[in-house]
């Protein structure tokens, strides 16, 4: 990086002084080159790449808000609950700053999912970037596990009863499974020595990780550099003179100016839904977390937040004890694989295209279904159990899995279109 | 860099050595860490026996007790709801309780009923597939769940059934019958739940 002589800043007016001072102590110019001005992205990036940046800025709102919720919350089994109605009356704004941070939390998982929905559509999870992919993986499933943590706290019935079921899902892991989830709760049931801890992994320890995989990601992407909607790399072309790839415009200012474009509609939606439906239905705040905790009595209904319901569907959709191995058993296994199988897309995807442009039919069908399948799920799963809904799920979960233990065979059959040269529009 | 260069053998050992222990040395110090997680002196302190008085118990009717954090639900069963459980007997999963007795049915209660007295069912209100505590659906009638209903409890999280012993219907995510506490009656109308007879 430094093999060059440090040239003195110049453009900056009365800050070239303090800025040499400094770019001579850090590599500040240096750094702000390799992942700005000099990161070249395909010139072609449409409406799907706003999710990347959106996500990133969710994470900063939901760390800023969250810091403000801390200074009043209390995390006592005794004390919670009426701390955070403490918080939505009497606190100034603090209104304001719980609703940011439980909208954030929905809006947060919308970008997650169109971002990783994109990957599927352009093929961006392929070689060389299998490791962006997994990194991105990992977020996922830690912000899952934040979620979690954090629907604990506010210590409502669907809080309880949520914990409840999640913490006796390894209760189902055979022989250890049972110390395990009492190690977890840290006592026989869900109780203040739960939430207390929940707390500290709310507050500290996943957000930690989480802000050291985003830099992972982050880096791991300006290695190996975007991916376009054709699926073709913009590296293969490159202008002989500079060795800047001909389709590749400097990420700052083209793209920075594009995202704060998408920053400013989605913080006009957020708006919209902090202000005028911060329970989104009782979708983003379910209404009987508006009650407190009772161990005694399970809520009438009980579903998760809708960002675990097509997981959670398919947990409850295994009710047959298949060999020696009781349904519920399966039910958690299927659970957990519907929920990390993607991380072996970069593998199962056999196609000699990578983007959804150049596929070939079997795999836009494929992929139609699976999302079609993943919207049905998602509903089913804020809904009660019955016989014909079971059925429903059943079939969508199947459907769920054949996507991708299929795909090694689908996209090799696969009639594709030749990839461009160059990036399309 | 053409040669390789020449490797100090007594000291890679010493390096070798040296990781090992200090590899150990850090996983032994995640003990305590990981120890502190486990339930506290007075966690386990929580647990004592609790005095339930079902004097007030109409038939046909329920009450709750809290016992170490869990609901413990004891029904007055009347005639016509110890007849349902004769009749749901080739619908539940293990209609005897043989599956892990030692854990979810004491020997007084590996009966028919699955109780001391027929008329008194008390079971641990938890299911025992995640954990939520089905709701009582205790009059006999169609329901969205079953149509051919014979009363009993239904686990709104996922769908489990159990009929009016406690006992899990077939093919539910639910693999076992509710729990039976350790429990023994005082008297006719005082039962102590958490304590059996030979304690």
């Amino acid at each position: 990086m430094a093999a060059t002589e440090k040239q003195p800043i110049t453009g900056a007016g009365p800050f070239n002084g303090i800025l040499t001072w400094v770019d001579e102590r850090f590599p500040l110019m240096a750094t702000l080159k390799e992942h700005l001005t000099e990161y070249y992205a395909p010139k072609n990036f449409n409406f799907w790449y706003y999710f990347g940046s959106l996500a990133l800025l969710a994470f900063v709102l939901q760390v800023a808000t969250g810091i403000f919720l801390t200074m009043h919350y209390k995390p006592d089994a005794n004390l919670a609950f009426a701390s955070v109605e403490y918080i939505m009356r009497d606190v100034p704004w603090g209104w304001l700053i719980r609703y940011m941070h439980s909208t954030g939390a929905s809006l947060f998982f919308v970008c997650i999912y169109l971002h990783m929905f994109r990957a599927m559509l352009y093929g961006s999870y392929r070689k060389p970037r299998e490791l962006l992919w997994i990194f991105g993986m990992f977020i996922f499933l830690c912000l899952m596990a934040e979620a979690f943590f954090g629907y604990l706290l506010p210590w409502g019935q669907m809080s309880y009863w949520g914990a409840q079921v999640i913490v006796n899902l390894f209760a189902a892991i055979p022989v250890i499974g049972p110390d395990l989830a009492i190690w977890i709760r840290g006592d026989y049931v869900v109780s203040d020595a739960t939430l207390n801890r929940f707390f500290a992994f709310h507050v500290i320890a996943i957000p930690f990780v989480l802000a050291g995989l985003v830099a992972a990601h982050l880096l791991a992407l300006h290695e190996v550099g975007s991916n376009s909607p054709d699926g073709i790399e913009i590296k293969k072309n490159k202008d002989p003179k500079t060795g800047i790839p001909l389709d590749g415009i400097p990420f700052h200012p083209y793209y920075t100016v594009k995202d704060i474009f998408g920053a400013a509609v989605f913080m006009f939606v957020f708006a919209v839904i902090v202000f005028f439906a911060p329970e989104f239905g009782g979708y983003f705040l379910e209404y009987n977390n508006f009650v407190a905790a009772d161990p005694l009595r399970t809520p009438q209904h009980i579903a998760p937040v809708w960002y675990f319901t097509p997981y959670y569907s398919i947990l409850r959709s295994i009710t047959i004890n298949f060999f020696w191995i009781d349904a519920k058993v399966w039910g958690v296994i299927a659970m957990g694989v519907s929920a990390t199988i993607f991380f072996l897309l970069p593998w199962l995807d056999r196609s000699p295209a990578k983007s959804i442009r150049y596929r070939g039919p079997i795999y836009k069908t494929a992929l139609a279904v699976f999302v079609v399948c993943f919207l049905i799920l998602g509903y089913l799963g804020t809904q009660s159990v019955t016989e014909g809904r079971t059925l429903l799920a059943q079939i969508c979960t199947v459907l769920y899995f054949l996507f991708f233990l299929l795909m090694p065979w689908y996209t090799t059959i696969d009639t594709c279109e030749p990839e461009p040269e160059r990036v399309t529009k | 860099m053409s040669e390789k260069p020449e490797v100090n053998r007594a000291r890679r050992r010493i390096l070798i050595a040296t990781t090992c222990a200090g590899g150990v040395a850090s996983v032994a110090s995640a003990v305590p860490f990981v120890a502190s997680m486990l339930p506290s002196e007075r966690a386990k302190a929580m647990g004592a026996p609790v005095e339930a008085d079902i004097s007030y118990l109409a038939p046909g009717e329920m009450m709750r007790v809290e016992w170490r954090g869990q609901p413990v639900w004891i029904v007055h069963r009347t005639k016509e709801m110890l007849d349902a459980v004769k009749a749901t007997d080739d619908k539940v999963a293990d209609p005897k309780s043989e599956r892990k007795p030692s854990e979810l049915t004491p020997a007084y209660a590996r009966n028919e009923f699955r109780s001391i007295k027929p008329e008194y069912l008390v079971v641990v209100g938890i299911c025992s597939h995640l954990g939520c505590s089905p709701t009582d659906r205790l009059k006999a009638g169609p329901e969205a769940f079953d149509p051919e209903w014979k009363g009993g409890f239904y686990c709104p999280c996922h769908g489990s059934l159990f009929d009016l012993a406690g006992r899990v219907y077939k093919n539910k995510p639910a693999p076992d019958n509710l729990a039976v506490p350790p429990y023994t009656f005082l008297s006719d109308t005082k039962l102590v739940i958490g304590e059996d007879k030979k304690a």
